[in-house]
């Protein structure tokens, strides 16, 4: 029996654990949010993902609290998507750039500067959750490449490339609507 | 560095998340070609775009209570399923305690007061066995052995000697039986060495009884007010010869 289970050592484990766990479940549903991409199934991936973390948070050897967490959160999510994501739900990944890429450049800052929330929003959510994982953790969360890599468990050259094609791809696109909205 | 390479570094460029030396080549680059420059700042445009608030999901404040109520719940489960395991020990415990206590029984005899006098006496004869352990006076001669005794015990005792029937005296000893000091005299039969013990009895005269424990004969009998055990590993009947020497010669 060597798994090292935390919980019940005393009346104020789930205290001390709350303590470290709770600031952290804005970080934890945003990114549970985007991925399972609907609120009644993030609600029930963090919930069950803050149980395991107590469940093993014996096993926590110190170090960035938030970043354990949401390697557990982002393991519960592909695995919720793994059992619940009809095959239907995934959208191809069009990656060709259309247009002259040196004279789009000025354009596309203007537009930028337009976008509206609902645009980008909407832009993100249909990248493939492989992607929009690697934009999240970088933008929203504000992890190193390194630190990416290590809870994607994927090489860095992966989470470079990833993020560089993720954002080309959200240009183009958010400079294609842009342009049909104004048209 | 041409606008090909620069502009697939961009991205990592936007991040800070290149080497410093790609990072110095790209910002040469940048310094010389517009169309560069403006891709840059459309990265940082979208980057920003990304990390709009707006965008940020919080948590709904029922969540929060949900998952304080399900930790409790873990904790509770857990709690008690450690209390059985405890339990469970306490009886394991119990159970391997009656064990050992059984084996112990292995290994002595049944708790009889005649059982338990043997073990000591017999563990008293081995101990005398051991090296240096026979004689505090080692001495042939009765007429040293009995003094010496003088003062050390209670009671003194009669010492015999048999040497001419084959069982010369070897010395005396000191001995501790059920907590009294008692007096022994050391007798050799052979290579076997035969510990008398004696000490002041209340019981009637009885008739020689033996028993045996572990190979070692015990020979016991009162006689005018004195209790006698005869310990040896000799055989049976040389041990009644010793005894009936004892008991008939003066």
């Amino acid at each position: 029996m060597k798994v090292q289970s935390f919980g019940g050592s005393d009346a104020e484990s789930v205290v001390v654990f709350e303590k470290s766990a709770l600031p952290h479940l804005d970080a934890a549903y945003n990114l549970a949010r985007w991925l399972v991409k609907n609120e009644h199934d993030a609600e029930d991936v963090v919930q069950e993902s803050f149980l395991r973390a107590f469940k093993f948070y014996g096993s926590f050897r110190g170090g960035d609290f938030r970043k354990w967490l949401l390697t557990i959160v982002r393991h519960t999510c592909y695995t919720w998507l793994k059992e619940n994501r009809s095959p239907g739900n995934v959208l191809p990944f069009d990656e060709a750039i259309h247009g002259d890429v040196v004279a789009a450049s000025n354009q596309e800052l203007e537009l930028m500067k337009n976008a509206d929330v609902k645009l980008v929003r909407e832009a993100v959510q249909d990248l493939p959750v492989e992607f929009r994982e690697i934009l999240i953790l970088r933008e929203m969360e504000g992890l190193s490449y390194k630190e990416i890599a290590d809870m994607a468990n994927v090489p860095l050259g992966t989470v470079m490339s990833r993020l560089a094609r993720a954002r080309k791809w959200l240009q183009d696109r958010l400079s294609k609507r842009l342009k049909r909205r104004e048209a | 560095m041409d606008c090909k390479n620069v502009q697939d570094l961009l991205s990592a460029y936007s991040d800070r998340e290149l080497d410093l030396v790609k990072s110095l080549d790209v910002e040469n680059h940048l310094e010389e070609c517009i169309s560069c420059a403006d891709k840059t700042k459309a990265y940082t445009a979208l980057n920003n775009l990304t990390r709009t608030p707006s965008l940020y999901y919080n948590a709904p404040a029922r969540l929060r209570e949900r998952i304080s109520a399900s930790l409790e719940k873990e904790d509770a489960q857990i709690k008690r399923s450690r209390i059985n395991f405890r339990w469970i020990g306490y009886a394991a415990s119990i159970v391997f305690a009656f064990f050992l206590g059984f084996m112990s029984q292995q290994f002595k005899p049944s708790s009889s007061a005649e059982d338990a006098f043997n073990q000591e006496i017999v563990s008293s004869h081995l101990r005398s066995l051991m090296p240096d352990h026979l004689t505090d006076v080692a001495s042939t001669d009765q007429h040293t052995v009995k003094p010496w005794f003088n003062g050390k015990v209670e009671y003194s005792p009669v010492v015999k000697d048999f040497a001419s029937q084959g069982f010369p005296l070897i010395g005396g000893r000191l001995d501790s039986i059920n907590l009294k000091r008692v007096p022994v005299l050391v007798y050799a039969r052979h290579k076997h060495f035969i510990n008398l013990y004696s000490w002041p009895s209340s019981d009637k005269t009885t008739g020689v009884h033996v028993s045996t424990l572990h190979g070692y004969h015990i020979a016991g009998w009162v006689s005018a007010g004195t209790a006698y055990y005869a310990v040896s590993d000799l055989n049976v009947s040389e041990l009644q010869d010793f005894v009936k020497l004892f008991q008939t010669q003066s």
